[in-house]
């Protein structure tokens, strides 16, 4: 038992040490290769402008379900016109950021491990590299760029919604002051929790295409390989954004304390 | 020119080259047989950096490649061009933006030129007027013609043939035997075919090397080779499997 925890930590650390290699090379190669445009808008269309349906449907029916449920519990203590103020810290802050990148890396880190799985186990990256190209110049570059860059756009998308379809539940059907309600969230939510959102989101793009493309590179082969890939770039992803999360808000939360 | 010495490879627990030696002068065309699996593509890859040795040493152009590092070896293949088993085509591409990817990444040429030795270079394996073809619309023999216009469009000085003949009918294979050896004779490139196939081998090489036990076991012009009487050369020549 001892010895199979030993070799799952020595894994686990290696496997670690791997993707912070390839995030250095990534890094290295976007300061000394040119990016070519075409591909990095063509990741920004892929990761951004089509996981906008899941993410908006994640952020809006998140939103109505936290404006209801809190006002169930504050109703109860004549505080509904807080509500709002509630579900614009909570979306900002914490659900915005986490509830899409966790929607993303269902369908972006999913399709970019399977997507350079098949590309390995079909001699692809090899052409790639007979061709003279760096696999992490043409492959990882731009995903992880436009991960980077779409990951707060839809993330802001997500809190705008959220906090919007529980204003139209709130103040629509179960009847909160929608004067107040607005007062009140102005009141508690501040420009920081909007920055601490997208920060998060930022940092989230950045697992999501790490991992994504690293259980991809490395896939094992045949068809049961890049399915075994896909699976872990999803898992090792969702629990990698939901174990930062829990950092930053420690090391934000202070940050935000001080600001403030 | 290409040397190979003392190289050796395993996998694991499992030996697939020990000690090879060779030397493969410019423009020589190499055809290099053995049974399957038995470490010819491992050995071709050796040759362009795709996998690293256990020990040994690949020089090109006198140049050893193993202590490089990736980037380094990127500068090594721009001299090499090669054409996979499957053809390892880029499916999200068409055949144009296949063919033309090497010219778009390294030389400075504008749209019409880049078209222009597309174009050229499809006409060269006989596909005039499939640029906007996706490789899922081509035949397996098609397909290895786009991989060997994309391995040549760039004219590299050395080209590898990994199995270019597996898998195609007979009158398929012979248009990529004709291909390569056109190719050799038009560019005066440096070519080494990995295969199985006899007739392949009889037909393109000005030399024969048989990779046999994890080493080169034996290597001479076509024609000694295939009159030799050695017992194993023999065996795989006429395709007689073990008792």
């Amino acid at each position: 038992m001892n010895w199979i925890a030993k070799t799952w930590i020595a894994e686990w650390l290696a496997g670690l040490g791997r993707v912070a290699m390839l995030a250095k090379d990534a890094l290295s190669s976007l300061f000394t290769f040119k990016v070519t445009w075409r591909d990095l808008l063509y990741q920004i269309y892929f990761i951004g402008v089509k996981s906008q349906a899941v993410v908006l449907i994640t952020g809006g029916f998140t939103g109505m379900v936290l404006g209801a449920q809190t006002y169930y519990q504050f109703h109860k203590i004549k505080m509904d016109t807080a509500t709002l103020a509630v579900v614009g810290v909570s979306m900002c802050d914490e659900l915005g950021p986490v509830l899409t990148a966790l929607m993303v890396a269902g369908r972006v880190g999913a399709a970019i491990a399977a997507e350079l799985g098949t590309m390995r186990v079909t001699e692809q990256i090899d052409a790639l590299r007979t061709l003279a190209t760096h696999p992490v110049d043409y492959l990882v570059v731009p995903r992880l760029g436009a991960a980077h860059i779409a990951l707060p756009l839809l993330t802001m998308e997500s809190i705008t919604l959220g906090i919007g379809a529980s204003y139209l539940i709130g103040v629509y059907l179960l009847g909160i002051d929608p004067a107040y309600s607005w007062y009140n969230m102005l009141k508690y939510a501040h420009p920081i929790d909007v920055w601490i959102g997208l920060t998060k989101a930022f940092v989230y793009g950045g697992i999501i295409a790490l991992i994504g493309c690293y259980k991809g590179l490395t896939c094992g082969l045949g068809a049961e390989g890049v399915g075994r890939a896909t699976t872990e770039a999803v898992v090792y992803s969702s629990i990698t954004i939901l174990i930062t999360n829990f950092f930053l808000t420690l090391v934000m939360g202070k940050i935000a304390a001080l600001l403030l | 020119m290409i040397e190979v010495r003392h190289l050796r490879k395993n996998f694991g627990a499992q030996s697939v080259l020990d000690d090879v030696n060779f030397r493969i002068e410019n423009g020589e065309s190499v055809i290099i047989i053995g049974r399957s699996g038995g470490g010819k593509s491992v050995l071709l890859k050796h040759l362009i950096g795709l996998l690293q040795p256990d020990a040994g040493e690949v020089l090109v152009n006198r140049q050893n490649i193993v202590p490089m590092n990736e980037r380094q070896l990127l500068q090594v293949r721009r001299m090499f061009g090669m054409v996979f088993q499957g053809a390892a085509l880029f499916d999200s591409m068409t055949v144009a933006e296949n063919v033309a990817f090497g010219l778009r990444r390294h030389e400075h040429l504008t749209e019409a030129e880049i078209t222009k030795r597309v174009g050229e270079a499809l006409e060269l394996v006989d596909l005039p007027g499939t640029e906007k073809k996706k490789p899922a619309e081509l035949s397996g023999g098609m397909r290895k013609r786009v991989g060997l216009a994309r391995a040549i469009v760039y004219h590299p000085e050395i080209v590898l043939y990994d199995e270019p003949t597996t898998g195609l009918d007979p009158i398929a294979s012979d248009s990529i035997d004709r291909l390569i050896m056109r190719t050799h004779s038009h560019f005066k490139v440096t070519t080494v075919v990995v295969t199985h196939d006899m007739r392949t081998a009889r037909r393109v090489g000005q030399r024969v090397m048989l990779l046999h036990e994890k080493k080169i076991y034996a290597s001479g012009e076509p024609e000694a080779f295939f009159a030799s009487q050695d017992p194993v050369v023999r065996q795989f020549i006429d395709g007689v499997a073990d008792p």
